[in-house]
């Protein structure tokens, strides 16, 4: 492709979620890995080996920060001293991509370390959207906006979940981060059919797609509930959503998230090194 | 109107109140049960992150105790802030005034070190003196000079053997604690925070440079805090600071 993607400065490649442990296996031979995504929260501090390993690795691979802690969706205004944080952080770094979720996790300066669930009304929308528009103020750049992985729905939504999306994109201008475990975790605990979410999703605005595995569980009612662990391998059905996925949306930056029960390096290699086949069978 | 964040976060930090109204489960059904992952996800997320900056404290009081407190604690005390490693500051204080473990006298001061050490790791970077720099300074220059102290000083002052109950829980054969109270320099030489036990009067001569006295007033206090234990032996105390290189800058002072 000639032009850059609208919504992504990320090689259409396969990145992984970075931790510590895994900087010198990066630094010696990344393959088949692109680029990487960290945790905005987790460089925050002043200095020290987080920081100094963000400034080694970001002169040798195009870096996406991934907030986890803005509370986009909270009910009172988003934290200044927050703002300021990614301020910083998006400044020095220049990230070729910076995202967050659609979700609240701070409720009364009570920061509660979740990705909490919204209701998708006209209320809400307008409130996501003063908040998109503040943070995109803040660190002067286009966000991606990430789908949830939902338990449970609200009895007072009146919109679907990618008409929502669709359009805070079109208010803000933000992209769009599109979970596609996330959307097999709601659909399968929701009683809806992903491939569905997938055709009646804004393709087009995805500046980044994300891969993570998932726990199965059942609900009081024998129901299958699936827990967005992000501590193992990619479901099998995942993989075929995605493939879904590539065919409609063309080639996207490709990530795997492995949070807990962190695995060694060539086993996350081997998760991200199956991305890349999916990739490869895209027609670009 | 549909279920506040309020009425949320009050139920996902209380069991013992309702599953919020309103909320269903895809299948027609109430949700029921199903709120309990976030529960759950909150309680396990926080406790885990203690986990990690509070090693020794975990080690003291065994894995399910830990939990237990640390589910007390996450309810009264939950993060300000989202960044999630540096959650637990108010741990110590939480612990002071805990009054099930008062017997744990020394635990306020084993989690104090922990999170020093903690401080210390995510402390800002600055670059360490020659020590050549004190040593060629002349006697008089010296005894009236400041020193600037590293962000990543932290200093622990004890009344328990903090160091070493720290120490006999965190390595492979330290010796048991032996009763003595110790203060307690905590220094980044370069990326891993070190805990070194201060000799007499270390802890005295530290605080007193960190609080903007000369070399020589903080040898003098520290003398005075050595009781009967005759002049303060600078060397060690000096030796932590070079070797942890918490000295960033020397202000000579005026010569007399």
């Amino acid at each position: 492709m000639l032009d850059a993607h609208p919504f992504s400065a990320l090689p259409p490649g396969p990145g992984v979620g970075y931790k510590a442990q895994y900087f010198q296996s990066i630094m010696e031979n990344p393959a088949p890995v692109e680029w990487l995504e960290i945790h905005a929260e987790n460089y925050m501090g002043d200095g020290g080996r987080p920081l100094a390993q963000l400034r080694h690795l970001s002169e040798r691979f195009a870096i996406s920060v991934h907030g986890v802690g803005l509370s986009i969706g909270g009910e009172g205004p988003l934290d200044p001293d927050h703002l300021a944080r990614l301020k910083t952080l998006c400044g020095w770094l220049n990230p070729a991509s910076f995202s967050e979720h659609l979700a609240w996790s701070t409720h009364d300066s009570h920061f509660l370390n979740d990705l909490l669930p919204l209701p998708y009304t006209a209320a809400t929308l307008t409130r996501v959207a003063d908040h998109i528009d503040a943070l995109q103020e803040a660190i002067g750049r286009r966000m991606l906006l990430e789908n949830p992985s939902s338990y449970l729905a609200f009895d007072k939504s009146t919109m679907e979940e990618t008409a929502f999306l669709s359009e805070l994109s079109a208010r803000t201008g933000c992209g769009l981060l599109l979970d596609v475990n996330n959307v097999f975790i709601s659909a399968t605990n929701l009683n809806l059919d992903p491939h569905a979410y997938i055709d009646a999703f804004p393709l087009d605005k995805v500046g980044e797609i994300h891969l993570g595995g998932h726990d199965e569980d059942a609900d009081d009612h024998g129901a299958p509930l699936l827990i967005d662990s992000h501590g193992r391998e990619v479901a099998d059905p995942v993989w075929s959503l995605l493939h879904y996925t590539l065919q409609r949306s063309g080639p996207r930056p490709l990530l795997i998230e492995w949070d807990a029960d962190v695995p060694d390096w060539p086993t996350l290699a081997a998760e991200a090194q199956r991305a890349a086949d999916a990739l490869a069978q895209v027609p670009a | 109107m549909s279920v506040s964040q309020d009425t949320f976060r009050a139920a996902l930090l209380d069991s013992a109140r309702p599953v919020p109204e309103g909320l269903s489960d895809g299948h027609g059904r109430p949700a029921g049960a199903r709120f309990s992952v976030y529960r759950n996800n909150v309680a396990v997320s926080l406790t885990e992150a203690l986990e990690v900056s509070f090693p020794a404290i975990r080690k003291l009081i065994g894995d399910e105790n830990f939990r237990g407190l640390m589910g007390i604690f996450l309810r009264q005390h939950p993060p300000t802030a989202p960044m999630i490693s540096q959650y637990g500051a108010a741990l110590p204080g939480f612990l002071e005034g805990f009054e099930p473990l008062a017997h744990l006298g020394y635990l306020p001061d084993v989690a104090r070190l922990e999170q020093a050490l903690r401080e210390s790791y995510h402390a800002a970077d600055a670059v360490a003196i020659d020590p050549a720099e004190l040593q060629n300074l002349p006697p008089d220059a010296l005894m009236g000079a400041t020193l600037t102290l590293a962000p990543t000083l932290r200093l622990i002052r004890s009344r328990w053997p903090v160091h070493e109950i720290w120490a006999y829980n965190m390595e492979d054969g330290a010796p048991k604690p032996s009763g003595n109270a110790q203060n307690v320099l905590v220094t980044r030489p370069e990326f891993d925070p070190i805990a070194t036990p201060l000799a007499p009067g270390g802890g005295t001569f530290i605080a007193a440079l960190a609080d903007g006295q000369t070399f020589g007033t903080a040898f003098e206090v520290a003398t005075q805090a050595t009781k009967g234990g005759g002049e303060f032996d600078l060397t060690p105390t000096l030796s932590a600071l070079i070797a942890g290189r918490a000295i960033i800058q020397i202000r000579p002072g005026d010569s007399p």
